[in-house]
């Protein structure tokens, strides 16, 4: 079985969106004709990293303090908060491209009260959106790591005579370090892949994924030659960065160590002091709510506008355009249904791998590192590699494209929600079950079925919601079918005539509802279950 | 300087009272042992003195100063864990300058005082180690040393050597006795093994349930236990219930055990018709096969023997099917056999005598 799932992994998630480049790598020659397009590429490539680099950082700086509330807070607040914080995370990025698009440059967001748009689609935008829709990311995995976290180092550090803020600064950070590496990698991978609501909010603005998009757009019919050469070539720089960088910060971020400087006690005890800390609550509340949460939902505001003109009877009886919509819609939920399934049943045996070091310590650890690279490809860069790779050797039809797409983005986080929750579990405790005489078999049903059962059903929500919101891979592998996601774009980008503003709203309203509707059905599941 | 005095001092967790109304005082440069069963609140005591945790109600004074409202990084304390916590992403050397370094001490200052201790403790090898690189002792070293470096006046130790191997724990815990004799420190030591406290402490306090059951040193606590759980819990003894039937001339009483055998024993204020419990220490029981009848001296058989090396320990069943132990010298004669009928002698001058508990003997000797 660890054999099949090694097999399966390399053979469908690791090689062929990367091995696909090279299968049409001459084709770059065609882009190198042009040095102006050559040029605009490495431009456009170079704002992907930038902004990937820079948003991820600033996640870290507003998610620890606001994870920091949620996990050590004493308001019986903090738990709504806490579930308001998932929000960006769980509705499609498109929608909420369009909501903040809505927000900050509409003339009825908060423009209205400055008279002219605050913000013009750009770079500013683009960044204001990655960072709303990586916040969660590292929110969620900051709270993790600060529930587990043995509040005695903080203890010990007080009673050797450090204030509150020395001990933070000196300790906790410090072992939590690999944790805020964790959530840097996940934040900067969201955001160098997002496409879709990218292309929305961009306007004039390139960076990688608009630069794809946009070569299809222009050459795709025209010069497929040039279309090619300049995909191959974007997608090829966007891929080995991506690798190179993660593994750096892999390599690099464990041995990056903050020496213990001079302390300033008085300085420090006075950012100790409760008023301090109150102020620091405060400021990234107001951050979460007017930067994210705000401009996040504000799109269900023009939504409701819709609901009593004929635009939502329309919409209800899938007239016109509706009719494309909603098929779009069974589309992404049955895509994302059928990617979920089967991550469960190939993802398992890897995520034990992994965690139970199956493949041999050394081995095990690499599978570790490769298992995460699909996570940081650019989703774009990796749908043209892997588009390449199954059309030139098999005539596969765009569903199965699709699927195997999403399944190799949406593949690292189930392994790693899974392998961590593996890796919490004492292997005594199954040691125990196999000399009570359990199969390894009855071990897994037994044992630790029932107590992974909680990350394995928020991985297989990852999974799911990843792959409803994905538009970079799906853009580049079918131009056929449309997604929901995909349908919004070509909507908002006036692709498809005769669309309303309200239509957009309408339906991105319908995203967020649904999406509402699953994260609470799932978490009434999950907190039922969670006993453990 | 550092004497510790809490007064009236109460903290629970939920409606479950951990401290229950506590005053105890322990005295500047006193090495001092909080001793009792696990969840009798001897650790609650501590982080309280410490600051980690704050009173319902009540005060603490270290000094002279009501410390109550005092973070824990002024108190001036050295606390050390029972898991250590040694900061897991520096290395033994850092641990043990954290002290110095984060009360604003320059680099120079911080070795100096670093040196100082390491010296102290006498670890000298493994400074560059991680704490998940070193063995238990030497882990154990690093944290009193970097509770020392930070100056500390009041050392606290929270079952600083529950995780320690026999052998270790024995040779480390007089170390650290003579190291805070030496720097003339008050110690607080928080253990559940009485012969730890009784081995390094100049007095113990014995806690069940929240409160303080009785102050003493050890031998006090051992010769003259002023309950039957302390009794119980220090060293070992035996119980027997029974009534006081009658006063004697001496002063002494008359109890009447189970099936009517008849004990004399000191008295403690009992009058006749009391229900009480006679306890007596194991090695202080005579037992021969050849002892001639007469007051205090019972007759047995030899239930089991288990040999311990320097002692041999004896259950003997009593007629009235009550057991007795007995703990005699493997030195002392020739060893007695399991089933041999034997007599036992159980001096009047070392019984202690205990009212009956309202909650029946059982409870009472739960340490639960």
């Amino acid at each position: 079985m660890y054999a099949a799932a090694i097999i399966i992994f390399f053979a469908l998630i690791l090689v062929p969106p990367i091995a696909g480049i090279f299968i049409k790598w001459n084709d770059i020659q065609f882009i190198f004709a042009q040095p102006a397009l050559v040029s605009r590429a490495l431009g456009a490539i170079q704002n992907s990293f930038i902004i990937a680099l820079i948003v991820a950082a600033l996640d870290l700086l507003a998610g620890v303090p606001m994870a920091w509330l949620i996990a050590r807070g004493k308001s019986r607040w903090l738990s709504a908060i806490d579930t308001l914080a998932d929000i960006p995370f769980i509705i499609p990025t498109t929608a909420l491209g369009y909501s903040l698009l809505l927000f900050w440059s509409g003339s009825g967001g908060v423009s209205a009260l400055f008279g002219s748009s605050l913000i013009t689609p750009g770079w500013l935008l683009v960044m204001l959106l990655h960072f709303t829709f990586s916040f969660p990311v590292v929110v969620r995995v900051m709270v993790g790591a600060l529930l587990d976290y043995k509040m005695e180092y903080e203890r010990a550090s007080r009673t050797l005579g450090a204030a509150p803020f020395t001990a933070v600064r000196t300790v906790t950070l410090s072992v939590l370090r690999p944790a805020m590496i964790s959530g840097y990698v996940l934040a900067f991978s969201r955001s160098i892949s997002e496409t879709g609501a990218t292309i929305i909010v961009a306007g004039a603005f390139e960076n990688g994924s608009v630069f794809i998009q946009n070569m299809k757009n222009t050459y795709a019919v025209t010069d497929p030659a040039l279309y090619n050469g300049a995909i191959v070539f974007a997608s090829f720089i966007l891929i080995a960065v991506s690798i190179g960088i993660f593994i750096t910060i892999r390599l690099l971020g464990p041995k990056l160590k903050l020496p213990l400087k001079r302390v300033r006690p008085l300085a420090e005890r006075k950012l100790s002091y409760k008023k301090a800390e109150r102020s620091r609550n405060t400021v990234i509340l107001i951050v979460f709510f007017a930067l994210i949460l705000l401009p996040s939902l504000f799109v269900a505001l023009t939504a409701f506008e819709a609901i009593p003109t004929p635009t939502f009877t329309d919409a209800i009886t899938g007239k016109g355009i509706w009719g494309g919509f909603w098929q779009s819609l069974l589309l992404s939920y049955g895509l994302g249904a059928i990617v979920t399934l089967v991550n469960i049943i190939i993802g398992l045996p890897t995520a034990i791998i992994i965690a139970r070091k199956r493949a041999g310590k050394f081995m095990s650890a690499i599978f570790d590192l490769l298992v995460n690279i699909p996570l940081v490809v650019p989703s774009i860069a990796l749908g043209v590699s892997l588009g390449i790779f199954w059309k030139s050797s098999f005539a596969l039809p765009d569903f199965a494209l699709l699927v195997l797409a999403h399944l190799a983005i949406t593949y690292p986080y189930f392994v790693r929600s899974i392998s961590s929750a593996l890796e919490r579990i004492s292997p005594d405790m199954e040691e125990a079950a196999r000399t009570l005489g359990a199969k390894p078999l009855g071990v897994f049903r037994t044992i630790v079925f029932p107590l992974t059962k909680y990350s394995m059903l928020s991985g297989a929500i990852m999974v799911f919601t990843r792959s409803v919101s994905e538009t970079g891979a799906t853009l580049a592998v079918t131009s056929k079918l449309q997604t929901a996601p995909v349908l919004l774009v070509n909507w908002i980008k006036h692709v498809v005539p005769n669309v309303t503003s309200q239509d957009i709203a309408l339906a991105s309203g319908f995203l967020v509802l649904f999406s509402f509707i699953i994260l609470l059905v799932l978490r009434l599941v999950v907190g039922r279950e969670e006993k453990y | 300087m550092p004497e510790v005095r809490v007064v009236n001092l109460t903290k629970k967790f939920g409606k479950i009272a951990a401290i229950d109304n506590v005053t105890l005082t322990i005295h500047d440069k006193e090495y001092f042992s909080l001793l009792g069963p696990s969840g009798c609140g001897k650790t609650t005591l501590l982080r309280l003195i410490a600051g980690l945790i704050q009173p319902d109600s009540g005060e603490i004074y270290i000094g002279d100063k009501l410390v109550n409202d005092v973070p824990p990084e002024d108190r001036d304390i050295g606390f050390v864990f029972q898991t250590f916590a040694l900061f897991p992403h520096m290395t033994a050397w850092s641990n043990v300058t954290y002290g110095p370094k984060v009360k604003g001490y320059d680099m120079a200052e911080a070795t100096t005082i670093g040196h100082e201790v390491l010296e102290m403790v006498k670890l000298h090898e493994r400074l560059d180690a991680y704490p998940n690189e070193l063995s238990g002792g030497m882990m154990q070293r690093v944290a009193v040393a970097r509770a020392l470096a930070a100056g500390a006046q009041l050392l606290l130790m929270d079952e600083a050597l529950g995780q320690l191997d026999a052998k270790v724990r024995t040779e480390i815990r007089y170390e650290i006795r003579r190291m805070a004799k030496d720097l003339k420190l008050t110690g607080i030591h928080v253990t559940h093994d009485q012969s730890e406290a009784m081995a390094i402490s100049d007095r113990i306090a014995v806690m069940r349930k929240g409160k303080i059951l009785q102050v003493g040193t050890p031998q006090e606590l051992y010769m003259k236990p002023e309950s039957i759980f302390v009794a119980h819990f220090i060293g070992e003894s035996n119980f027997l219930e029974g009534y006081v039937i009658a006063k004697t001339s001496e002063g002494n009483i008359i109890i009447e055990l189970r099936e009517g055998t008849k004990v004399e024993a000191l008295n403690d204020g009992f009058i006749e018709g009391e229900q009480v419990v006679l306890s007596m220490r194991p090695e202080t029981l005579i037992v021969e096969a050849g002892l001639q009848d007469g007051q205090n001296v019972l007759s047995g058989t030899v239930e089991r023997i288990t040999f311990e090396g320097s002692s041999v320990r004896y259950e003997i069943r009593l007629p009235n099917e009550e057991i007795v132990i007995a703990v005699k010298p493997t030195l002392s004669g020739e060893l007695l056999k399991t089933g041999e009928k034997v007599k036992v002698f159980m001096p009047v001058e070392y019984t202690r005598v205990f009212a009956y508990p309202d909650t029946g003997l059982k409870e009472e000797l739960s340490v639960a």
